[in-house]
């Protein structure tokens, strides 16, 4: 469960972020959307503690995060995984050894386990025969895909998707929505997706959720959200309002 | 025209203290994560990237710093009768300050920006937020390593600096100023001891630590984009060399007052 209680985030005299609340139930997808620049990816930082907010609180399955060291943060972030928007993979490594980087880095597990691990993983994400790839190698839509199952690797309950979608063409673009959608009812953790492609919100999400300027303006069901009125959400939605 | 100038005089000074003051905080973390074990595939790793492929420029570098040296005091040597002196010359001046202030010199352009380069590269890409979010300390992962690689390294590289200098001492020596090899390596038992080349490992192994923590450091700051990884890289050899020269001047006051 994620909840946020009246967090501000502000750098400078800049104000990025106004009293944002809202709670994301177990097993629950909800999709933030927004123009550029109206604070998703800041948001999204706050909540899995690569930033702090200015003020407000911000609470983790239960756990209240924003007070929390860098080594008690760690053990919430046990609990997380991140799909970042360029996918973030160590260029360094092989795929296999990017999805067992978690694995080797914080259990006790042999050699044996871990390669059987990243092999389930990469088969969850349809990549089975990637394993001794290196990042380089791949296109943009499979290193989303590795990100996924590196995400995924240490078993988490929540996952949070930094525009999974972008710099991918249309195909892949659904595809990448169909892996969100299936992990989510396979694993059944808890997802939020930033996002600012509207298809790609109405495919994933139960929920959905408009930040602009900084403030959220709207916060509904995905059906619900596609027939609001208010003329910031109209604007957004374009040809997905339902009249 | 005089408050402009104490203006600038006053934010160029606040930017030198608050730049020292994050290099020493972050010096201060990675010593602390020196708590926990290091991780040695990464250290040994970083030991072989860093270190043997930096020997070819710092044997290259001493040897003719040793021959030119030589060639310049042999003759004013000869001339005062004191060739009996000359290879315990070369061997102090390239064992306490030559040998490691040149490594750390040659460590700084080759290591020290390799390692700016890549870490700024990895910020840049997300790669580093990417560590955090899976619950594993950048500073432990990515600097301890590289902190102990190049502490390890620079004195290496050293000991190999100051044995290739002294042959080059000998080389010229020998071969062109007409002095015997007995009086060249007889005046280095003569005059030279042990500590004039211990107190320059010590002195490698402390460039060492700034080379590593400036190259992170930097590379942690780096500005966003290609051009920011330029910059950094740029600002951590400059920023290492002037260390080294500062750093050197007072542990050579401690080492051999």
């Amino acid at each position: 469960m994620i909840e946020l209680k009246h967090v501000n985030k502000s750098f400078g005299n800049k104000s990025v972020l106004r009293d944002v609340g809202f709670r994301v139930e177990d097993g629950e997808t909800l999709a933030l959307i927004g123009g550029s620049g109206s604070g998703k990816s800041t948001l999204l930082r706050l909540m899995i503690g690569l930033d702090r907010p200015t003020s407000g609180e911000i609470w983790i399955n239960g756990q209240e995060i924003s007070g929390l060291d860098e080594e008690s943060l760690d053990e919430v972030r046990l609990s997380m995984g991140m799909v970042f928007q360029y996918s973030a993979l160590f260029d360094s490594m092989t795929v296999g050894d990017n999805v067992a980087f978690g694995l080797r880095e914080h259990t006790d597990y042999s050699e044996e386990e871990i390669r059987d691990l990243v092999r389930e993983k990469l088969s969850l994400v349809g990549l089975p025969d990637a394993e001794d790839m290196m990042p380089g190698e791949l296109s943009g839509g499979m290193k989303k895909r590795v990100s996924l199952a590196r995400a995924l690797a240490f078993g988490p309950s929540i996952i949070f998707y930094d525009e999974p979608d972008s710099g991918l063409d249309p195909v892949m673009t659904r595809k990448i929505d169909d892996l969100i959608v299936e992990t989510q009812k396979k694993l059944g953790v808890t997802s939020i997706v930033v996002t600012h492609d509207m298809e790609s919100a109405c495919l994933v999400a139960n929920r959905i959720a408009m930040l602009y300027e900084g403030e959220i303006v709207a916060m509904e069901k995905t059906e619900d959200f596609r027939r609001l009125k208010d003329p910031r959400v109209r604007e957004f939605l374009g040809s997905f309002a339902i009249e | 025209m005089l408050n402009l100038f104490f203006e600038r005089v006053g934010r160029f000074v606040i930017r030198w203290l608050q730049y020292i003051g994050e290099v020493m905080m972050l010096l201060g973390e990675t010593l602390r994560q020196l708590k926990k074990p290091p991780r040695m595939r990464h250290v040994f790793s970083q030991m072989a990237h860093l270190g043997a492929d930096s020997l070819p420029i710092v044997g290259l570098t001493l040897l003719f710093t040793g021959m030119v040296m030589t060639l310049q005091i042999a003759h004013e040597f000869i001339r005062f009768g004191a060739q009996s002196t000359i290879g315990g010359v070369i061997t102090i001046a390239i064992g306490r300050e030559l040998g490691p202030v040149l490594v750390g010199v040659v460590a700084a352009g080759r290591v020290g920006s390799a390692i700016t380069a890549e870490i700024s590269t990895m910020k840049v890409t997300e790669q580093i937020d990417a560590l955090r979010v899976m619950a594993t300390n950048p500073i432990g992962y990515l600097i301890v390593p590289r902190m102990i690689a190049c502490m390890a390294m620079v004195p290496v590289l050293t000991v190999f600096g100051d044995v290739i200098g002294i042959l080059g001492g000998w080389l010229i020596a020998t071969g062109w100023s007409g002095i015997s090899s007995y009086l060249y390596w007889n005046s280095i038992s003569t005059f030279a001891v042990a500590h004039d080349i211990t107190g320059g490992l010590v002195k490698a192994a402390v460039f060492g630590m700034f080379i590593a923590v400036l190259g992170c450091y930097c590379g942690l700051k780096a500005p966003a984009g290609a051009e920011g990884v330029g910059v950094a890289t740029t600002r951590s050899v400059v920023s290492a060399i002037i260390v080294i020269f500062i750093v050197n001047c007072f542990l050579s006051l401690i080492l051999y007052k």
